[in-house]
């Protein structure tokens, strides 16, 4: 079955000549069209232009052309990034129409490799969230048990990933959205440096924290996307100027005498047993294969939830204010001034979630609050950046649980944000510090849902990091069992 | 100190001191935009000058305008500031339809110059120094159209990220006119550095005075001081609105003390507007209303450092400026009042140092830039209705030192010489000397010919040789009217020395 192809293997396959990009689409959108109305994972399918692409890459093979690193390879787009062709809705009423008139530097960048785009996925309004609940446009179902959230906010790229839906797709995590669906939907999820991938043509949600990374079903296949994305961006100051890593050599040989660090504040008893028996049991296999497994601290790890919950709705409460009726975008239909043109669009364009944080960045940055929030919040950062200075002193890389628990129900907490912030325990600090993490499956609960184990390394430590992973993965391949959607 | 009438009746205005500082904002000429390489200029049609980061579409990011910031260092180091060493942007939040984000990009805590000062020369020769506090980099926001009778109002981006630099001076400016002056040099500075054309009807620099009064009900500064409320008046764009909206703001918050004293002491900073046609300055935001623009640190872009190495080729590049031009002009033995009108604009300047250089006479190359060439760039302006400058005739200055130099040796009369400038100035390619040669204009030096122009004039005005004789008030005067009457006579080409000789020789001889 054409659908169950990794990237690499599709890519390969057309290289051959086994396969046809066409033929690799066109199974793509029958898997979709079979699956989409349970899961939901698309808000919109580009189904015309992916079969002109991928007509167009059979063609370039065909006459015997140089194809690039994805040549073919179906892949689908969290609906936060720009692009000339779709809507870029970031699953919100506020921008349900608007086409954006350029690309993002990451949507060129895979183009040129020859990528096929299947459409763009759902996600949190805004990437706020954890569940993919708060889109404006209705839930995902996450395809182990569509009675459970995919995670969030990249839902509907983890979903459509672990249900075969594409070969792989593009997430963004600015405190854990990439990651922490791809745990609760049994797939890979990397969130590389900050500034390893440039942001430009990213709908920003929390500027200092967002990066766009890969989704997939294999640790080869992360690497494969990463190699494409991976470079400095004139278009963004934060994109680090560095010299292009090759992420592909090497990846199947395991890292030497590694030493793997374990922060106790990970593993405390907030966590389902399972996930822990799940995440200790692949800790174990790393032991038996030669690391080094050594207790670290990272002990401001207690104040991340709180530091996030400042600095990321802080720069929110900026990032969005463009949104307000004038320019483009949901405006209100009844309007006496101009400022009731901005809160009637806003309060119409906006869900609630957004809404929430935009107040809670709102009152963080205002004078009087501004030294007790945000700039607390700028303190534990600098805290948290040093642990894991201190920690990489000690280990080269280090593991913990991606989610302190399974999928849970949908509309379990919904109702709850506190509960729902807590579910980005494990993942915001990696974004706070800037490092590199990645969720690879480690096995399943009694009730057949996925676990994930989470590796965080120092900064562009990613090559060694997917080498790590890798080495995993080679021994354990949970992600050749299929959803049962 | 305005002394006011001491002691009178109650309606006699008391002693008072003007307190003024200046923000102005001066449009940075780049390229392109402060945060984008979108073009950077004045006009065209509405939003033809924009790109998806000026419109602040979703997901854009800003990258920052080096020459920009070179520019704003530039002024830095000309007002003798602190040019930081680490400088950092931060986001100001208000909503307004003319800024697309919402937010404004500008330096908050961290400006890229810091303390400087500006020496200020006044017209008495007199030099003041006005202290810079800061000067910081920021965005231009766009406009907004109202058409009248119109149920919308139409937004336009043009201006929307135009690099702007924020100056903030200390309150050291004592009176309208000086407030003008800082403004005008601030201009001449920014017009040499080149990083502004200085066009005030275009919006290339803003001026927002801050203004209040010290007064001394007592009479003088040791005795009681009653400081008034600060006001800030937005958005002058002309000297001549500086000066009068200045003027005009003294005079009600003393008209405002005088009504009633306990009111107009303390209180907050007000907002006020300039309404230029009726001349008075209006109330448009109190110190409650003021706004809490939530400024952070822009997480899109990174700090800057600025290097050593960087500020020392600035340095390197910096041409003189006007102040220095001007001392060193008055040390060649210009007047205060020639080197200043020769230093009023570079181009100028420049001629007169290139002709200089080339050997010109320094007194003569002055009056031919200052009286023909200031003579027909105005005749030309005023035909032509646009700024037109003595270096922007065809005139070069190769031509100013060879004219110079004829009129110093006596080849030419100052008069012929500027018969000739008008004639090089519409035959570019012209030789001077073959000009004055064509034109009839070289210099006779010969005894007998002169004393003929002489005795020719002394007949032709009987008049002015008896009141040279007999008139003792009118004797000098008679003279300089006999002395034009032979230079007429001679078309201009007598030697005027020779002729002044001669003619008192005459006079004084023959009974």
């Amino acid at each position: 079955m054409l659908h169950e192809l990794s990237a690499l293997e599709t890519r390969d396959k057309i290289a051959a000549g086994d396969i046809t990009a066409v033929q690799a689409a066109a199974a793509a959108f029958d898997r979709i069209r079979s699956l989409e109305p349970k899961l939901h994972c698309y808000n919109s399918l580009l189904e015309e232009k992916a079969m002109d692409s991928a007509a167009a890459i059979d063609r370039l093979r065909a006459a015997g052309k140089p194809l690039g690193l994805l040549a073919g390879v179906p892949i689908a787009l969290k609906d936060n990034l720009c692009t000339t062709f779709g809507a870029t809705t970031c699953s919100s009423r506020m921008l349900k129409d608007f086409r954006a008139p350029y690309n993002a530097t990451v949507i060129e960048k895979l183009s040129a490799a020859g990528a096929v785009f299947l459409g763009k996925t759902n996600l949190d309004e805004f990437a706020m969230g954890s569940s993919t609940e708060n889109s404006a446009f209705g839930p995902t179902r996450n395809p182990w048990n569509t009675d459970r959230v995919p995670g969030g906010s990249s839902g509907g790229s983890a979903a459509a990933t672990a249900a075969r839906l594409c070969a792989a797709s593009l997430g963004s995590d600015t405190g854990g959205s990439i990651r922490q669906p791809a745990s609760l939907c049994g797939i890979v999820g990397l969130k590389p440096t900050y500034g390893l991938v440039s942001r430009y043509g990213l709908v920003a949600f929390a500027s200092s924290l967002d990066q766009i990374g890969p989704m997939t079903r294999t640790v080869s296949d992360a690497a494969l996307l990463l190699q494409v994305l991976a470079g400095h961006d004139p278009l963004d100051s934060t994109s680090w100027p560095a010299e292009p890593q090759n992420y592909l050599d090497g990846l199947e040989k395991p890292l030497e005498s590694v030493r793997i660090g374990l922060p106790e504040e990970f593993f405390g008893s907030g966590t389902d047993r399972q996930v822990l028996a799940a995440v200790n049991a692949a800790i174990e296999f790393y032991k038996s294969q030669g690391a080094e497994i050594v207790p670290v601290k990272l002990p401001h790890t207690k104040y991340g939830i709180a530091a996030y919950y400042v600095i990321a709705p802080a720069e929110a409460s900026s990032n969005l204010a463009r949104y307000d009726g004038v320019h483009y975008g949901h405006r209100t239909a009844s309007a006496g001034d101009i400022y009731e043109l901005y809160a009637a669009s806003r309060a119409e364009g906006f869900g609630p979630e957004v809404q929430r944080r935009i107040m809670l960045g709102t009152y963080a940055l205002s004078s009087g609050y501004y030294d007790a929030y945000y700039v607390r919040a700028l303190k534990i950062r600098t805290l948290i950046k040093r642990d894991f200075d201190d920690a990489f002193k000690q280990c080269d890389f280090i593991a913990c649980p991606t989610s302190p628990t399974t999928a849970f129900e949908i509309g379990s907490k919904s109702g709850d944000p506190l509960q729902m912030y807590l579910c980005d325990v494990f993942t915001v600090t990696c974004n706070i510090a800037g490092i590199p993490g990645m969720n690879i499956p480690c096995g399943f609960s009694s009730d057949r849902l996925p676990i994930g184990l989470q590796l965080f390394g120092p900064v562009f430590s990613e090559a060694r990091m997917l080498r790590l992973a890798r080495q995993y993965e080679k021994h354990h391949p949970w992600h050749t069992q299929t959803p049962p959607v | 100190m305005h002394p006011g009438t001491q002691g009178g009746g109650v309606t006699a205005q008391p002693a008072y001191k003007v307190i003024i500082g200046m923000e102005v904002h001066v449009q940075l000429a780049t390229v392109s935009k402060m945060f984008t390489g979108a073009a950077n200029g004045f006009g065209g049609a509405p939003n033809a000058q924009v790109d998806p980061v000026i419109l602040g579409l979703p997901g854009v990011l800003p990258v920052i305008n080096r020459r920009a910031v070179e520019m704003a260092m530039m002024v830095g180091l000309a007002l003798n500031c602190d040019i930081a060493r680490h400088t950092k942007w931060d986001r100001k939040s208000y909503y307004y339809p003319d800024l697309p984000k919402n937010y404004q990009i500008s330096q908050y805590d961290q400006p890229l110059c810091g303390a400087g000062e500006l020496q200020l020369p006044l017209p008495d020769g007199r030099m003041k120094t006005v202290r810079i506090r800061r000067a910081h980099l920021e965005e231009d926001a766009g406009k907004l159209l109202h058409e009248s009778g119109a149920a919308e109002s139409l937004v336009d981006l043009n201006r929307a990220g135009t690099p702007l630099l924020e100056i903030v001076t200390e309150p050291d400016l004592a009176s309208p006119e000086e407030a003008r002056l800082f403004g005008e040099e601030l201009r001449r500075i920014c017009r040499y550095l080149g990083v502004s054309e200085g066009i005030m009807q275009q919006g290339h620099m803003r001026f927002e005075p801050n203004i209040n009064l010290h007064i001394y009900p007592e009479g003088s500064p040791e005795g009681r001081v009653v400081r008034t409320p600060i006001t800030e008046i937005k958005n002058l764009n002309s000297f001549r609105a500086v000066e009068r909206a200045c003027g005009y703001e003294i005079q009600r918050q003393l008209a405002d003390w005088i009504a009633d004293p306990n009111a107009a002491a303390g209180g907050g900073k007000s907002t006020r507007g300039w309404d230029d046609d009726e001349g008075v300055t209006l109330l448009q935001r109190e110190k409650e209303e003021a706004h809490d623009y939530r400024y952070f640190p822009d997480p899109d872009l990174v700090p800057l450092h600025v290097g050593e190495q960087w500020v020392a080729e600035l340095r390197q590049g910096q041409p003189e400026l006007p102040i220095a031009r001007r001392r060193r002009y008055e040390a060649m033995g210009l007047s205060v009042k020639e080197a200043a009108s020769i230093t009023e604009e570079k181009p100028i300047a420049d001629l007169f140092d290139r002709a200089v250089a080339l050997g010109g006479p320094v007194r003569r190359v002055t009056n031919l830039i200052l009286g023909s060439g200031a003579k027909l760039a105005n005749e030309r302006a005023a035909r032509e209705s646009r700024v037109y400058l003595a270096s922007d005739l065809a005139v070069t200055p190769a031509q100013y030192a060879a004219l110079g130099r004829m009129v110093e040796d006596g080849v030419i009369s100052a008069s012929a010489a500027a018969t000739v400038f008008d004639h090089l100035a519409e035959n570019p390619d012209a030789d001077p000397l073959a000009a004055a040669k064509e034109l009839g204009l070289i210099q006779v030096r010969d005894a007998g010919q002169t004393e003929l122009w002489v005795r020719q004039a002394i007949e032709s005005n009987p008049q002015a040789v008896t009141d040279y004789k007999h008139n003792p008030k009118k004797k000098q005067a008679s003279l300089g009217f006999l002395r034009g009457a032979v230079m007429k006579a001679s078309g201009g080409k007598a030697d005027p020395r020779l002729v002044g000789e001669l003619l008192e020789k005459i006079l004084n001889t023959a009974e």
